[in-house]
């Protein structure tokens, strides 16, 4: 079973749904996350990053590991959040898409471009 | 519930890779919207995707398996213990009853309760001035061994309470889930350093430092208090200082009516400044 215990991947989507907080729009959250799961793509979905952090949750470092693309919130944030839980993202290999401010066609378009030549 | 470090990992896999049947387009969505909503992180495992390796703790992997799968099982680590939970012929809500029931069966305890409301550093940004420390009453900061600014009791700061951000002089320290920016992570522009100057600037319209002047007001209140014996005047003094701060640093009245003696405010000042390096 290759998806439990280490594993190297070219690219992985981190999806965010800010379960705690109203300040992402819950169309485009909703949005996002439907057509993720309509896609047919592989990815993780996790409840609230800010939440995973505070708890120094161990899997943000396996997620931090390797090239990722993330739905979330401001940049900024994402890679503070990263950076409280001892787990830093990444320079580059990391693509950041920001639910707050973006539309659900645009960070869909970016979680699932073929691209693996990500940058934030 | 607040962060605790004991708390075990607790995670699902939605299993859809070889040797199961994948879930309607609908019945996925729903799913995956009905779990994280109660709070659960979720890894969707399709034919050939990758996915984040699960580490440690429990697995709940949900599938519509091809063949009877062993109720529970283990990684070739042993740190991952394995559960197995067949779905076919459930809707959405007896999928999500069936995560409940389990997750009681582990008395693993139910997600949420706290709304993760904490102070993130932008060390990009940050100076290590240790204003922030200073300022927070509720112990939130702390020093590493380097004596460098860090959130160590990400658990006691104020929900909704911004404060600290708003005297940081470098716009260093975030709130996510706060609602506007540069608070939430927004980009720090000129205008925003310029208006964050301008909230700082509560210190000098105080007089200097916020904690200074609060007990300067509190000691001309007293020496008024007892040249004219007024008291009412003197609560009503501090009031109009505490309104003050308030409004202009976005502090929730609760954290306002939860503040410290003055005596304690002192002796936390004169830890937090003794803990600087230098």
């Amino acid at each position: 079973m290759n998806w439990v215990g280490s594993m190297s991947n070219p690219l992985r989507i981190l999806y965010c749904n800010c379960t705690y907080a109203q300040v992402v729009p819950p169309e485009v959250k909703q949005a996002v996350l439907r057509k993720l799961a309509e896609s047919g793509v592989a990815f993780d979905a996790v409840a609230d990053l800010c939440e995973m952090s505070a708890k120094r949750d161990p899997s943000l470092k396996q997620l931090a590991s390797g090239s990722l693309k993330i739905a979330a919130c401001y940049p900024r944030a994402v890679r503070g959040l990263f950076i409280a839980a001892d787990a830093p993202l990444p320079a580059e290999g990391v693509e950041i898409c920001n639910m707050r401010t973006e539309s659900a066609e645009q960070v869909v378009g970016s979680l699932l471009s073929q691209e693996n030549e990500v940058s934030s | 519930m607040k962060p605790a470090a004991t708390t075990p990992i607790f995670r699902i896999a939605l299993y859809e890779g070889a040797g199961s049947q994948p879930l309607s387009r609908v019945e996925r969505a729903e799913l995956l919207q009905t779990l994280l909503d109660r709070g659960y992180a979720v890894t969707c495992i399709r034919p050939g995707g990758p996915v984040n390796a699960a580490v440690e703790g429990r697995l709940l992997v949900l599938g519509k398996f091809d063949e009877q799968k062993p109720r529970e099982a283990e990684d070739d680590g042993g740190k991952v213990q394995l559960h197995f939970r067949p779905i076919h012929g459930l809707d959405v809500p007896a999928m999500a009853q069936l995560v409940e029931q389990v997750r009681e069966e582990w008395n693993a305890p139910k997600p949420g309760g706290w709304k993760p409301w904490f102070p993130v550093i932008d060390y990009g940004r940050c100076t290590n001035c240790m204003q922030c420390l200073s300022f927070c009453l509720f112990d939130v900061y702390g020093v590493n061994g380097e004596g460098k600014i860090k959130v160590q009791k990400a658990g006691n700061c104020k929900t909704d309470c911004p404060a600290c951000s708003r005297v940081c002089p470098e716009v260093a320290i975030l709130f996510p889930k706060y609602k506007a920016g540069p608070i939430n992570g927004d980009e720090v522009r000129a205008e925003d350093m310029q208006r964050e100057k301008m909230k700082v600037d509560i210190s000098a319209l105080l007089g200097g430092d916020i904690y200074a002047a609060l007990r300067q007001r509190s000691t001309d209140a007293k020496a008024r208090f007892s040249k004219e014996r007024d008291e009412k005047r003197a609560i009503e003094e501090r009031k109009k200082c505490l309104a003050k701060l308030q409004e202009a640093l976005d502090i929730p009245p609760e954290v306002m009516n939860a503040l410290p003696s003055a005596d304690l405010i002192r002796s936390k000042t004169a830890a937090a400044m003794a803990q600087k390096p230098g």
